[in-house]
């Protein structure tokens, strides 16, 4: 009996001291790598891999610890989103999650988070549903109502647009919220505007645009995503449109441009980042970071995906633990994180940081920045 | 609506449906011949526009050529999914045929995923891959006609005209409509029933590229899943058409594409349901006319 007592004290011994040891940090992150809009995934992904790069291990206890990230593929699509949560906390036991970018997916993702107690920091999800009433869900991102509000003023103010045709993707939370955030400003500031509907995924636009056409819109707002806004741009000016596109963060892909072609010339949005802005002073050195790695210039989702890396790692680094639960108060007292997106300060109670937003033009099959908005 | 305005919604669905017809062959043959649903005829028309993109963007060849070499490639890709995944299968129960079908589309999409990667490209005229002239509008008052829009009307009907040619007019075609109706006798009249099912392949898969060709000039960008909503609808114009009918997928394909459009055109806030309109379509045919407009009843084999 007593052979057993001993060999139970060692293993509770060994246990404990092995518990102690932290050799990896493993981080999660669910992005869309695949499907309609596998651009927002890449992006973000290859910011974190130059965010990994850079900073590839977290301080803890006076030790260097090297830092995993898993990443898996949520093919942007909800249910999806969800399961790649669960896995990631369940399977991989992740002490906090990165991304993913589109509000439908973040929502559905954070459900889960939220109910396993992992802290969860999306890029790029800007509608306020997705950290409404969720201490466990924190973004590195400005939200729609400020973002709807630029673009009306902007509409109204700069493109001096009088009636707007709003085409509205009906299966997306980002788009249906921001063109009401839109339609809201505007109304006020005196515009008129009608709706658009169509689905995720559609590639024909003619039906909604000859109807919409027939009402002499001067401005086609296009509050989707940059496949479908490459699209509706090409079909409405071959369709005979001459005003202008304005759209929202949704149009920030490289791709908006390559399958646009001229179709996009002179498209106006809005966003996080432009390697020109000067958001912070860490924007310059990531940038040339950024060039130097992949040679090409940096966009907003990577910017930000790398500033979501390193407000996660701050945080393990305050907290000093791996518990999750500490690690998400660490995240919730941030203060004046100097990301390259613009500084990150999350008010209490909120995951929602005021940032500064920019507004960027296609000049010349190039994103050229316009100007800087800061709230 | 002012009837200008009706005009080119007319002329937008014509344009859609022709497309929608040149994939629907694809389905009403394979259905014709082997009582097989090919799902994986939507993904072989993805890999017709990609086996153009590359044509163009890496193996520098002339627009042209690219286009014609994606066409035979992709017949021969038809050809090979027949011999590797339903060739074996011939005798087997019909399900299993079906779920290899639903399998081998699963396959073709996500080796497409890790061959060409998950962003979209671009099959844009700017980057070089086709003349822009391609692009270029009619205008007859304030209706535009796309150029395209004839172009796809044109090779709709010519290879409908050529289609119905030889599967009336030859012994291919003969042979054809023998194993439609009975494989074993057809067999025993000493047709080589395997490579005339290969040959169906061919002509599917080939006006599968075509189809995709120019779906990509229209919406120019193709990723892994391009071919999925398209050959879904395709699929569901062949039902309409009466699967088996090469007639019925064209009539199919032109209903379909003008009831989407129109679906737009008459009830605007509707427009975000229009997938859900056209699997209305099939569910009410289904119940209705479960043949199709021009299908025929055909005694189930036993």
């Amino acid at each position: 009996m007593k052979k057993v007592y001993v060999v139970i004290a060692l293993v509770i011994a060994f246990t404990y001291v092995f518990a102690a040891e932290i050799t990896e940090v493993k981080i999660g992150a669910g992005w869309e790598m695949t499907g309609p809009i596998a651009g927002f995934g890449q992006m973000s992904w290859d910011g974190v891999k130059l965010a990994m790069k850079l900073r590839p291990t977290v301080r803890i206890g006076g030790k260097d610890v090297p830092v995993k990230v898993v990443l898996l593929d949520n093919k942007g699509d909800k249910a999806e989103a969800a399961n790649v949560v669960k896995r990631l906390i369940d399977v991989e036991k992740v002490v906090a999650i990165l991304g993913p970018c589109t509000s439908s997916c973040a929502l559905a993702a954070g459900a889960i988070a939220e109910q396993k107690q992992v802290a969860m920091v999306v890029n790029t999800a800007t509608n306020p549903l997705v950290t409404q009433n969720r201490r466990f869900i924190f973004r590195a991102c400005f939200i729609d109502p400020m973002q709807g509000e630029l673009l009306a003023k902007f509409a109204w103010e700069n493109l001096k647009s009088k009636n707007v045709a709003i085409m509205v993707d009906v299966a997306q939370d980002y788009v249906v919220g921001l063109a009401n955030y839109f339609k809201k400003k505007f109304a006020q500031l005196g515009g008129k505007f009608f709706e658009e509907y169509y689905n995720t995924g559609d590639q024909d636009f003619t039906a909604q645009l000859t109807d919409a056409l027939s009402r002499n819109p001067d401005t086609i707002f296009l509050p989707g995503y940059y496949s479908e806004i490459a699209l509706i741009c090409k079909q409405a000016r071959e369709l005979g449109f001459k005003g202008n596109f304005l759209a929202g963060d949704g149009a920030d892909a490289p791709e908006l441009i390559q399958i646009g072609g001229k179709f996009v010339e002179g498209l106006f949005y809005t966003t996080y980042f432009h390697q020109d802005a000067d958001l912070s002073p860490a924007t310059k050195p990531f940038v040339e970071a950024y060039v130097k790695e992949y040679n090409r210039r940096p966009d907003a989702f990577g910017a930000l995906a790398f500033d979501a890396y390193n407000l996660v790692l701050d945080a393990i680094e305050r907290a000093q633990s791996l518990d999750p639960v500490a690690i998400r108060d660490a995240i919730a007292a941030t203060k004046d994180f100097q990301g390259v997106g613009g500084a990150i300060t999350f008010p209490e109670g909120s995951g929602d940081p005021i940032k500064p937003a920019v507004i960027n033009t296609v000049k010349n099959g190039q994103f050229t920045l316009m100007t800087v908005v800061r709230p | 609506m002012n009837f200008a305005a009706f005009l080119q919604h007319l002329i937008n669905a014509l344009s859609l449906g022709g497309i929608y017809a040149l994939i629907a062959i694809g389905y009403t043959m394979v259905y014709g011949i082997l009582r097989l649903i090919n799902f994986a005829h939507g993904d072989v028309f993805t890999y017709g526009i990609y086996l153009a993109f590359y044509g163009v963007v890496l193996f520098l060849m002339p627009w042209w050529i690219a286009f014609i070499f994606s066409i035979f490639a992709t017949a021969f890709l038809g050809a090979l999914i027949e011999r590797i995944a339903y060739k074996p299968l011939r005798n087997a129960p019909r399900i299993s045929a079906l779920i290899t079908a639903i399998g081998v589309s699963f396959f073709l999409q996500n080796f497409a995923t890790v061959v060409f990667g998950g962003r979209a490209k671009s099959f844009n005229p700017q980057t070089g891959i086709y003349p822009t002239s391609f692009l270029a509008m009619i205008e007859i008052g304030a209706v535009k006609i796309p150029v395209l829009t004839l172009l796809t009307l044109s090779i709709a009907i010519v290879s409908m005209i050529l289609l119905m040619w030889i599967v009336y007019k030859t012994k291919v075609g003969m042979a054809m409509r023998a194993i439609s109706k009975d494989i074993p006798a057809t067999r025993l009249m000493g047709v080589n029933a395997d490579r005339i099912i290969t040959f169906t392949f061919i002509l599917g898969s080939g006006l599968a590229a075509i189809g995709g060709i120019l779906w990509a000039m229209k919406y120019p960008q193709v990723y892994p899943y391009t071919g999925m909503i398209p050959g879904l609808k395709a699929f569901i114009a062949a039902v309409v058409g009466g699967i088996g009918s090469i007639q019925g997928a064209m009539v199919g394909g032109f209903i379909l594409g003008v009831s989407e459009i129109m679906i737009v055109a008459f009830v605007p806030s509707l427009a975000g349901y229009r997938d859900a309109f056209a699997y209305a379509i099939l569910l009410f045919v289904l119940l209705v006319k479960p043949t199709g407009i021009l299908g025929v009843e055909v005694s189930e084999k036993v």
